[in-house]
């Protein structure tokens, strides 16, 4: 499903992602680990589209097509899901209305019809209930006075109702309670299924008790030093990333 | 901000939609203004004596003042002289003396304005007097207003048919030697309404006006009056619109409000003059004096606009709270984008016991544009338990435009209580990033953006008033379940 060859991206002319190689299939499941500064959340957000990095070199497929050359909102309708790590709040825009604008672009561009106020009502409550979210969220302004652990169900409902091919999840463990991290994480297994794959970017082994991969990837120097099975995040929480010879997390440059 | 720039610059590059001028035949005066000129006005407009002597006297008194320059604008001088007092589309025959009389070609312009008087009348019950250029075109929907004794009319009927009502109330919220602008607009005003609503009656239907300034060099001076009568109630809308021209027009408006015991008026403005083009050539100045006077106890007047057009705004709709627990609202969104500059906001002069007053403003300035919010908030002496409270939002798309915010408050009564709350921001890349990441197009990214920063303001339009607004800030209003 998604292609990345020797990616290679850079922010405010300092390299950053210095040759990625990562083969993701359908109904996969994998997780990017490392530390602080080695690159993950610049891969997710270079992913998505953001036009604050810039991409120096490599391709990235998705489903076959040249993902590189389309804007974001373009990648977003074919499929490509980014759950923020910092999700940033829109004053005086409804999560109600912003979500019913984001589902009917979606459905606009598949060429279906786009959904009423009554019944995006119906739909956004029964998702709002599957992430443990009070529908009285739903009125509130995007984001708007939401903690830490709200704004993070907020972007798993939202992925529940884009239903995306490729849902990256950008630290969405993290300032996470063990309650949320457990509600964020069934709401994640929901989302798991044959036509889509999940890409976990995380610090920690701990959510990965909760959404078990199929592969491990450590990610350090802007590049992917090593993968392998779940068994190999089990090995990191024991032995910590030293043994792979990764420099101490707080000397590397952190990331965006 | 680069990339949210290039988006914005996209969105708030459009066209100015209203911009033909219709090819009519009409009577305008030579440019310049003396005595003679105003009294032509006055006979043309076959006015009483006093009529003459109120204009005669505000161009006196107009002749000794100087134009005021404390606004944060800039602009070349006005010469007066070049601008002609009267235009009056040439009618056919004499007086238009239904639809069906009026040019057809005026119509067709309304009908590009979007308000098809016909289909107004029926569809959404709202009935319209039409300014154009000079004179009052048609007023609709007269008979069950009538019947409800509802006085809408042109202000120059008015002046005919009801010389007591005018006389008693013209001038009385907005003295002619108020300010520069409201005394030129005391001895040249050539229409507008006139809005009597009698004592404890619920005026049926929304008043609405449409002011269009067509014809080349000409000035448009419009006055309107509403006098509110004990325990009535009325809602009024206003919108304008003007073709684009390379100069520069003037628009010197005034408008009064007397609101009596128990009233309540309501008054909207959706303001979409031309701003002039992307290099700042062209555009109204509008310089507009508004103020309610709330003289009877319980009374209340809610200012709600949205200014979207003009070169130059210069505008503060004011309320007077003398009658106690008298309530005064003023509730604002005004952008600014190219080379546009508004200096607006509002004055409350509280002077009755327990008067409160709300001021929401929000400013949005783009491009190269300057936007200021000026407002006064005033408690006299006898202001007992008085309160204020002021909110000032601004937001900058945007690196080049500047926001200012001037607030004055004066106290005079200790027991009075004044908030004010006062917030600039931006429409961030991230914000953007995130609608987009989530499929949603840019333009329509900034329009939610900015829809969801009016919020507080369009909900006080009423619901017509509200889809045109929106539709100006290019945004879609929220679904009704929300």
């Amino acid at each position: 499903m998604l292609s990345i060859k020797n990616l290679h991206a850079s922010v405010e002319g300092k390299e950053i992602l210095k040759g990625i190689n990562l083969e993701i299939k359908a109904g996969e499941v994998h997780a990017i680990m490392g530390p602080n500064g080695s690159g993950k959340s610049t891969l997710s957000q270079v992913l998505a589209g953001n036009e604050a990095f810039e991409v120096t070199d490599g391709e990235v497929l998705l489903n076959g097509e040249n993902l590189l050359e389309q804007e974001t909102e373009e990648r977003a309708r074919e499929g490509i899901f980014l759950a923020f790590q910092y999700p940033v709040e829109i004053p005086g825009v409804s999560n109600l209305q912003f979500l019913r604008t984001a589902v009917n672009a979606m459905r606009k561009h598949r060429g279906e019809e786009e959904m009423n106020a009554a019944e995006f009502m119906k739909l956004a409550k029964e998702v709002s209930k599957q992430v443990d979210l009070d529908p009285a969220f739903l009125k509130r302004g995007v984001n708007e006075g939401f903690s830490g652990g709200e704004k993070k169900r907020n972007e798993i409902m939202q992925a529940l109702l884009l239903q995306p091919q490729l849902a990256i999840l950008d630290e969405t463990d993290s300032g996470l309670d063990i309650d949320a991290l457990k509600v964020v994480s069934d709401g994640v297994n929901a989302l798991r299924s044959d036509d889509r794959a999940i890409l976990m970017v995380t610090h920690y082994q701990r959510l990965l008790n909760h959404i078990v991969p199929d592969h491990v990837h450590v990610l350090a120097g802007g590049r992917i030093i090593k993968s392998g099975g779940r068994e190999l995040a089990l090995e990191l929480e024991e032995r910590g990333y030293g043994w792979l010879g990764i420099k101490d997390a707080d000397e590397a440059t952190p990331a965006s | 901000m680069a990339n949210t720039d290039k988006q914005v610059n996209e969105l708030i590059k459009r066209e100015y939609e209203h911009g033909f001028v219709t090819e009519i035949e009409a009577d305008t005066f030579e440019p310049g203004l003396n005595e003679d000129v105003i009294r032509r006005l006055s006979a043309i407009k076959n006015e009483p004596e006093f009529m003459l002597e109120w204009r005669l006297k505000a161009y006196r008194r107009w002749l000794e003042m100087d134009e005021p320059d404390w606004a944060h604008v800039d602009f070349p001088k006005v010469d007066y002289n070049a601008i002609s007092y009267y235009s009056a589309p040439k009618k056919k025959e004499d007086m238009p003396q239904s639809l069906d009389d009026v040019d057809p070609e005026l119509l067709k312009t309304y009908e590009k304005l979007g308000i098809p008087l016909h289909e107004r009348e029926r569809l959404a019950g709202v009935a319209v007097d039409a300014v154009f250029d000079s004179v009052s075109v048609a007023t609709t929907f007269k008979e069950p207003l009538e019947k409800a004794g509802v006085i809408f009319c042109p202000i120059s009927e008015a002046v005919q048919k009801y010389p007591e009502l005018v006389q008693k109330y013209l001038g009385s919220v907005v003295p002619a030697g108020d300010n520069y602008f409201a005394a030129l607009n005391s001895a040249v005003f050539s229409d507008g309404s006139f809005v009597y609503i009698p004592k404890g009656v619920r005026c049926p239907l929304e008043l609405s006006t449409y002011f269009r300034i067509n014809a080349a060099n000409t000035g448009q001076f419009e006055r309107t009056l509403i006098v509110a009568d004990d325990d009535s109630y009325v809602s009024y809308l206003e919108g304008c619109t003007a073709p684009m021209r390379d100069e520069n027009q003037l628009h010197a408006a005034v408008v009064e409000l007397v609101v009596l015991d128990n009233a309540q008026i309501k008054y909207s403005t959706v303001q979409n003059w031309y701003p002039g083009d992307e290099n700042g050539k062209g555009g109204i100045y509008n310089f507009v004096t508004k103020r309610a006077a709330c003289i009877g106890n319980n009374s209340k007047v809610s200012w709600t606009q949205v200014e979207t057009g003009s070169a130059i705004t210069w505008k503060y709709p004011s309320c007077v709270l003398r009658g106690d627990n008298s309530v005064g609202e003023f509730y604002s969104v005004a952008l600014t984008h190219n080379f546009q500059q508004a200096d607006t906001g509002t004055k409350m002069i509280h002077m009755g016991k327990n008067t409160s007053s709300t001021i929401i403003s929000k400013g949005i300035s783009a491009g190269r544009s300057s936007n200021a919010y000026r407002g006064l908030v005033k408690f006299g002496p006898t202001a007992e338990g008085a309160r204020n409270f002021t909110q000032c939002d601004s937001l900058l798309i945007g690196d080049r435009c500047a926001a200012h915010t001037f607030p004055y408050i004066e106290s005079k009564n200790k027991s009075a209580i004044v908030e004010h709350e006062a917030t600039t921001s931006k429409v961030s890349d991230e914000q953007m990033f995130l609608c987009r990441q989530r499929g949603i197009d840019p333009e329509q990214a900034v329009s939610m953006i900015v829809n969801g920063f009016c919020k507080e303001v369009f909900k006080e339009l009423p619901m017509e008033f509200a889809v045109e607004a929106g539709k100006l800030l290019e945004v879609s209003l929220e679904g009704s379940v929300g």
